[in-house]
């Protein structure tokens, strides 16, 4: 075994995170909605909570018949998403939406923090601002991944994203 | 505290330079004290190069990316070079697109790329001392 | 739901679930009676698909959607109408020919429910009901049966797009993309998935993006050979753009594109040179800065 494959194999044993694992799945309802899933909330109030949210949203993804690109984009956007909400919303939640058009299907995430709201939304849509961890890539970086992004808020009442991404077609 | 806590990241030593990777079930405060372990190591170790492997990273959202910058910066400090190998096509698209560049940090394709360009050979004798687990 | 509705339900759904096997059996014939001459019409491929819709139908009414979103909102009477007119399509039957035959089956279920009353209103509330649910299945088969031809003109133009942009290994370890034509978001992003995919697969050290046959460059084009460039780095190998026309350095001087982090040459064998001597010397190369 390479140096490489046997740092792997230490790492999958100390973590659990062998490819045997199985897929986490969480709670999904088809039910009487057309094939459609109903939507799905998850809280976002700690760190664990992040991964969660990572996980449910790939999974989602992946059963929306997203490519592996888009996959990644989607996660990428509900993890920046997510953490904004958790860092500057003082916690919140995420919600997993399906949403289909006469003629497409997607995903689109609701992200609700109860935090200050953003004073200035212009600014925090720009590159580079941050008031807090990483990189000020947040809110910007996430609208250029999804399709579709609208941000709601109000000082000192909390803010609520919606951001979608179609299926590539 | 002076004893970081343990990440359970291993982290190996291959002569002068110090291999790891990082998985995909990276938390904030797991990433957080692995900069802290790794720097620790550089300095403990002499180590002249880092070799992150970050193929399993399934996805880099921008804390992770200023997390791999400030490691660069940190181990460059600390007189080690850093190269972060193996990001997978999805990762690299999705972080152009997120508008991240990973300012300063070196890549290579894969981790044998990576700790050739480091200047790491594998020695014809006895690797299976080299290759000792230096986890702790 | 008002208690007329629930009491037509209960009327329909109590004819269908009684007289199910005859409701298939006329529908069938009234399919075969209409069919035109020399058509292909299997009676046996009939009736299961009539036993199928006709449980469905079933399902649908013993459940508590309303009847005017029933076809669209029900999992499995959706399904098997969706499932009716995809079969249809795939025989090559005509979109008006299949909702028409969805239509049909009004006349055998009406004819059930006859059977059960004879109370004019009764009849008159439940004829509304089936004429609004099988409109209803009527008009999703004709959305299936357009949705489907969309989807195979879609896989087309994808497979398209995918032909049109082959990766070439011009060296050991280093690939080409010869571009031709027109360059958009969507074509961008196939490119550079194929190529970012093809570096990992060879394990190139240089990717060499040949423009020659792209008609223009403006802004956005110019933003999107930036993307590609430095996703390309991230991966830890290096590119070359090559084939930049006297007109298209023109315009990319004027319109004040900055493409100074991003080696150019003329030519396909320039840039060859360049990618040869790049990857004779990764340790500059792979550097994401500059």
């Amino acid at each position: 075994m390479t140096p490489i494959g046997e740092l792997h194999a230490a790492m999958a044993d100390l973590t659990g995170d062998g490819p045997e694992k199985p897929e986490k799945r969480e709670k999904s309802e088809a039910g009487v909605t057309g094939g459609r899933e109903a939507p799905s909330m998850y809280p976002v109030e700690s760190e664990e909570d992040l991964l969660t949210v990572r996980h449910a949203v790939r999974a989602a993804t992946i059963r929306a018949g997203f490519g592996i690109v888009d996959q990644t984009r989607v996660v990428t956007a509900a993890s920046e998403l997510a953490r904004n909400a958790y860092i500057h919303g003082g916690g919140g939640t995420l919600t997993i939406e399906h949403p289909a058009g006469p003629d497409r299907t997607g995903l689109r995430l609701v992200v609700r923090d109860k935090g200050p709201g953003i004073a200035d939304l212009e600014t925090a849509l720009t590159d580079g601002y941050t008031t807090g961890a990483g990189l000020g890539h947040g809110l910007g970086g996430a609208r250029r991944l999804m399709d579709e992004f609208e941000v709601d808020t109000t000082e000192g009442r909390g803010t609520t994203v919606v951001a979608t991404r179609w299926a590539s077609r | 505290m002076t004893v970081p806590a343990s990440t359970g990241v291993p982290i190996l030593r291959l002569g002068d330079v110090l291999v790891t990777g990082l998985l995909n079930e990276l938390d904030d405060k797991t990433a957080v004290a692995f900069a802290d372990e790794l720097t620790e190591r550089i300095s403990s170790d002499g180590a002249r190069g880092v070799l992150i492997d970050i193929s399993r990273l399934e996805i880099i959202d921008s804390y992770v990316a200023r997390m791999l910058m400030e490691l660069t910066t940190m181990s460059r400090l600390l007189g080690a070079r850093v190269i972060v190998a193996g990001m997978q096509p999805p990762v690299a698209i999705t972080l152009v697109e997120l508008g991240l560049q990973l300012t300063g940090v070196e890549t290579a394709l894969n981790a044998e790329q990576g700790l050739t360009a480091l200047g790491w050979h594998r020695s014809p004798q006895a690797p299976e001392g080299v290759l000792r687990d230096a986890h702790r | 739901m008002s208690s007329t509705e629930t009491g037509v339900r209960e009327l329909v759904a109590g004819a269908l679930e009684a007289e199910a096997d005859d409701i298939a059996d006329r529908w069938v014939q009234l399919q075969l009676a209409r069919t035109e001459q020399g058509a292909e019409s299997n009676e046996g491929v009939l009736r299961e698909e009539a036993d199928g819709l006709v449980g469905a139908v079933t399902a649908g009414l013993r459940s508590d959607v309303p009847v005017d979103r029933l076809v669209a909102t029900h999992h499995d009477l959706r399904r098997a109408v969706s499932e009716f007119s995809m079969r249809r399509a795939r025989k090559g039957a005509a979109p008006t020919a299949t909702s028409m035959a969805v239509l049909t089956l009004k006349e055998a279920l009406l004819a059930a429910v006859q059977r059960r009353t004879h109370d004019g209103d009764e009849l008159y509330a439940a004829a509304l009901l089936i004429n609004q649910l099988l409109d209803g299945a009527g008009a999703l088969c004709f959305d299936t049966y357009v949705e489907g031809r969309e989807e195979i003109i879609r896989r087309q133009s994808r497979q398209l797009l995918e032909v049109s942009t082959p990766v070439v290994r011009l060296w050991r370890q280093v690939l080409a993309v010869p571009l031709i034509g027109t360059l958009d978001t969507a074509r961008t992003q196939v490119v550079m998935e194929n190529l970012l995919q093809a570096i990992q697969e060879h394990e190139a050290r240089v990717a060499i993006i040949d423009i020659t046959g792209v008609p223009t460059v403006d802004t956005a084009v110019a933003q999107h050979l930036m993307h590609t460039v430095n996703a390309v780095r991230l991966m830890g190998a290096d590119c070359v753009i090559s084939g930049i026309r006297p007109p298209i350095a023109q315009t990319i001087a004027q319109l004040g594109i900055d493409l100074s982090t991003i080696l150019t040459r003329a030519t396909l064998a320039d840039a060859l040179s360049a990618a040869i001597e790049l990857r004779d010397s990764p340790a500059q190369a792979a550097l994401a800065e500059r």
